[in-house]
């Protein structure tokens, strides 16, 4: 006689990921290895940060980049050209990093001959926050044109950002982005994240936002 | 938005989880997705069932249970529910504290799945 049955699992979906990443965070830890997931939308700056991220900090840091696309050499070729290594993850169609792809990659690097590992995700405010990659820390990048709504439509990714950082801070005149109501909804949803005002382009904010980095590492 | 994903993490754990209890069939799968989680029912059922041909949990039907995200205030320790998308303010509707911390609501869970067992030997 056929039986049916109800199995109890409760068992997290991304447990696998989970455990993968607290690995890649202990294991990093141990060789003294900082590493920092980057996220934000496509076009934001993630780029544009990591390679003046470079210039200001690259004699007192030796930096490796992890670059995240679905396709193209582009965003690795220019951080290549800074003097750095670089991996390029190509996912073929997956819209984020895992921790799996991160594991590949740093088994690309020389983390010997390393002290800061900054992964450029997938250019998506959704999905990357899901996925924990090992970091030490998470940063989001918001770019003033995009708008300061994207608290309530993108509630997970500034929950779980240690950092946010209101990037292209010169297009502040052309637009009527409401700086004061981005960082009261962010700070409302996450009370403990640190915010930075940057333009890559002029320089405004990036000292800041060395330092923090720079007092994180250390 | 990354509902694959999601749906082939969800499919490991079932087929797993069939194995160890030696299911014949699987017929329902109960889910726990937490609010702050941008997945959209519909398409992982439609993901599932391409992804689960051919095994065990093949035409498995899918139930979502959604859960609420539910902060804790730490001023005063009131936890309260807070409609994500809608809400202007976060902070405690008790004290106004913004010492705020997510307790729930970024589930990502298998609960629970409905099975037809293997048949063992009969008993008369």
């Amino acid at each position: 006689m056929k039986e049916i049955r109800l199995i109890d699992i409760r068992e997290e979906i991304l447990s696998d990921n989970q455990n993968l990443a607290d690995q890649i965070r202990d294991r990093l830890q141990k060789q003294n290895v900082f590493m920092l997931n980057l996220m934000s939308s496509p076009g934001s700056g993630k780029t544009s940060l990591i390679l003046q991220t470079i210039r200001r900090l690259n004699k007192e840091f030796r930096i490796g980049v992890i670059e995240g696309d679905i396709d193209s050499l582009v965003d690795s070729e220019k951080v290549i050209a800074e003097g750095v290594p670089a991996v390029q993850l190509r996912t073929g169609g997956a819209c984020h990093l895992d921790a799996p792809m991160i594991e590949k990659a740093l088994n690309s690097l020389d983390l010997d001959s390393l002290d800061l590992v900054i992964i450029e995700n997938v250019g998506n405010l959704v999905c990357p926050a899901e996925f924990d990659t090992g970091a030490a820390k998470k940063v989001m990048i918001l770019s003033v044109p995009e708008g300061d709504d994207k608290v309530l439509k993108y509630p997970l990714m500034f929950t779980v950002c240690d950092a946010l950082i209101i990037n292209k801070t010169d297009y502040l005149i052309h637009s009527d982005f409401n700086r004061e109501l981005l960082e009261q909804r962010a700070r409302a949803l996450n009370p403990d994240i640190k915010i930075f005002a940057t333009s890559c382009r002029t320089g405004e904010g990036l000292d800041e936002w060395c330092q923090w980095l720079r007092e994180t590492i250390g | 938005m990354h509902e694959l994903a999601v749906t082939e993490g969800m499919l490991k754990v079932v087929l797993r989880h069939a194995e160890q209890n030696q299911v014949q069939r699987v017929l329902g799968i109960t889910l726990l997705i937490g609010e702050m989680s941008d997945i959209v029912d519909e398409w992982l059922q439609r993901y599932f069932d391409y992804l689960s041909r051919g095994t065990v949990a093949e035409g498995a039907e899918l139930t979502i249970n959604r859960s609420p995200a539910v902060f804790r205030c730490g001023e005063c320790g009131d936890e309260y529910l807070v409609n994500i998308r809608n809400q202007g303010s976060f902070s405690c509707p008790v004290c106004g504290g913004r010492n705020i911390s997510l307790i729930s609501g970024r589930e990502l869970q298998v609960l629970e799945l409905k099975v037809i067992m293997n048949e063992g030997n009969p008993i008369d």
